[in-house]
């Protein structure tokens, strides 16, 4: 078996024993990026020289005997996190050439761990999207077909660690961005409560919902990865102060017994037959283990779509009036400075950031607050209140990440509504700041299904059981993409 | 429910976006085909629900009130696209 389809605990175990060497795997998967990125466009850039001197430190740690768990793992960045000295553009213009003077903390944390940055993956231009199309430089390809979008909006992420290009990466999740491109690549996707992973350092695009976390090939390696990256922060206000999210306990759970919910609203309109079919069987699975699935309502789950179409854009167009071309990136000739700063920003800009924008400013102006914006904000407070009160009578929530498998590269971008009705399985964990996960559970037409689980707030450590627990029964023969 | 394409100009220059005319009418149309959704949160019956405004339950995070070191100059000018003696040159806001 190559190196560089190990997962990142097998990895660390060969580090350990001396198998291999830091810099050998670190070179194993530049080389890797180097023959094969061109096929799936993951990444959008990357440091050879950088990565292989963290390796060289990372291999003295090991031998000095001062080795921590990720130590000499490498790891891909979705290129919304900021990487100190490695271009960082969030995939937009309006950042081209940008060098951030400083890490992220998570980047900061894996940096002290050891673990070696790779190189930063594509995304949907600020993250704004679920196939990775609105990149103002390059398409996503899914490694099961590559005539297929890897979803979105951390695509490359996901399509990297599908495609063996990473052992593991970090994405961000708004509305379904780590766990929509994990359905839909067969890996693990994992969006931690709201405040657990420090928020500092990635470029904010609606501050309320957005979470850094982990894309893996294995539930183990989700929990390592998150243990190494979360805890309190005091250069994120929203931190919360709990510990960083342990995975000490990660196989002692059981799956006897549990209590998991299944809200009848997430078999919405357009769900794929073969889909549910899938997600029907694994559930079927974990009841012979002993789970119990109920099947509840939860009322405002349709309403979920219109709610983050109001929330996320108001705060977006917030959040991006920073990007005025006057501290960073491109600046556009005009006369005076509201002109310089709007064609600055036209040019700057994709349509899909715009029209968020737009639809963003137009919610929170006058006339329309109270209609939009206020509304949408009591929706979300009705939400996670019925999640809440579900989760006093069950221990999880299950149901399909994603409605669809993968679609083909073009077939909805043309049609902006369907394609933002794609997360209405994940945004209210994102609403209501639960923990959720999607794990690879079976496959319709020949590409795979993610089941998701969600769980009350700091809740993250059990779930990660629950899902490690469904992971081992529903991968008996694990099925990989034919690379 | 609609937005007209005045309005569309007019969050376009709210938002500081100077769009062609094409990018407007196509923006238009997306944007009704939104708000033509928006409609169904229009019709809920909250029963006197508080808005949440956040998914987090902090309140009140203070930090000690102490200078900390930050970037070198050279370091926070570096992304500009223009400076000038050391500072950000921003686009002229007075004529003279």
């Amino acid at each position: 078996m190559s190196i560089t389809s190990l997962t990142a605990v097998e990895i660390a175990a060969k580090l350990r024993s001396k198998e291999v060497s830091a810099v050998e795997v670190t070179t194993a998967f530049l080389d890797r990026i180097d023959s094969e990125d061109a096929k799936y466009g993951a990444f959008l850039a990357y440091d050879r020289e950088k990565a292989i001197a963290e390796a060289e430190a990372a291999q003295g740690r090991i031998d000095s005997g001062d080795s921590l768990p990720m130590t000499g793992v490498p790891v891909a960045v979705k290129d919304n996190i900021s990487t100190e000295g490695i271009e960082t553009t969030c995939a937009s213009k309006i950042l081209k050439g940008y060098i951030p003077p400083y890490d992220a903390t998570v980047v900061e944390k894996l940096k002290a761990q050891g673990a070696i940055i790779l190189g930063k993956t594509n995304l949907d231009e600020f993250a704004m999207g679920s196939s990775t199309e609105t990149s103002a430089y390059k398409l996503a390809h899914n490694p099961w077909d590559l005539t297929r979008t890897p979803g979105g909006s951390s695509g490359g992420s996901a399509a990297a660690v599908a495609a063996d290009l990473a052992p593991v990466s970090l994405g961000s999740d708004t509305g379904g961005s780590i766990r929509l491109p994990a359905s839909f690549t067969g890996t693990v996707g994992y969006k931690p409560t709201y405040g657990r992973c420090s928020r500092f350092g990635l470029v904010a695009f609606a501050s309320s919902l957005d979470q850094i976390g982990p894309i893996t090939k294995t539930v183990e390696d989700a929990a390592l990865l998150a243990e190494a990256t979360t805890g309190h922060d005091e250069r994120d206000a929203t931190s919360n102060p709990a510990p960083a999210v342990s995975s000490r306990e990660l196989k002692s759970g059981t799956l006897k017994g549990l209590k998991l919910a299944f809200p009848r609203e997430m078999y919405g309109e357009g769900t794929d037959p073969e889909v549910q079919k899938a997600i029907q069987a694994s559930l079927d699975a974990l009841r012979r283990e002993g789970a119990t699935v109920d099947e509840i309502s939860i009322p405002s789950i349709p309403l979920g779509v219109t709610t983050y179409y109001i929330i996320a854009p108001a705060e977006a167009s917030s959040n991006l009036a920073r990007f005025d071309g006057v501290r960073y990136g491109p600046r556009s000739q005009g006369q005076g400075h509201i002109d310089v700063v709007a064609k600055t920003r036209a040019e700057g800009f994709g349509h899909e950031v715009k029209a968020r924008i737009m639809i963003g400013t137009y919610a929170l102006s006058a006339g329309y607050y109270d209609a939009f914006y206020l509304r949408a904000q009591q929706v979300r407070a009705m939400m996670t209140q019925q999640f809440l009160d579900a989760f006093k009578d069950y221990d999880f929530i299950v149901s399909p990440t994603a409605p669809v498998v993968a679609f083909k590269l073009g077939d909805l971008s043309q049609d902006p509504m369907a394609m933002k009705t794609l997360d209405y399985c994940t945004i209210p964990a994102n609403m209501g700041g639960l923990p959720g996960i999607s794990i690879p559970c079976g496959f319709a037409h020949g590409l795979p299904v993610g089941l998701q689980l969600m769980g009350a707030p700091m809740e993250d450590e059990r779930m990660l059981q629950a899902a490690y627990c469904a992971e081992q029964l529903f991968a008996v023969s694990p099925k990989r993409p034919n690379l | 429910m609609a937005i007209s394409l005045d309005e569309v100009r007019h969050v376009a220059k709210l938002a500081r976006l100077d769009l062609d005319e094409p990018e407007i009418m196509s923006l238009q149309t997306e944007l009704n085909a939104l708000i033509g959704h928006f409609s169904d949160i229009q019709a809920v019956d909250f029963g006197g629900v508080d808005p949440k405004l956040h998914a987090s339950n902090l309140t009140n995070v203070w930090a000690e009130d102490v200078p900390r070191s930050s970037f070198k100059r050279e370091l926070a000018l570096k992304n500009a696209p223009m400076s000038k003696a050391g500072l950000f040159l921003v686009p002229m806001i007075i004529e003279d």
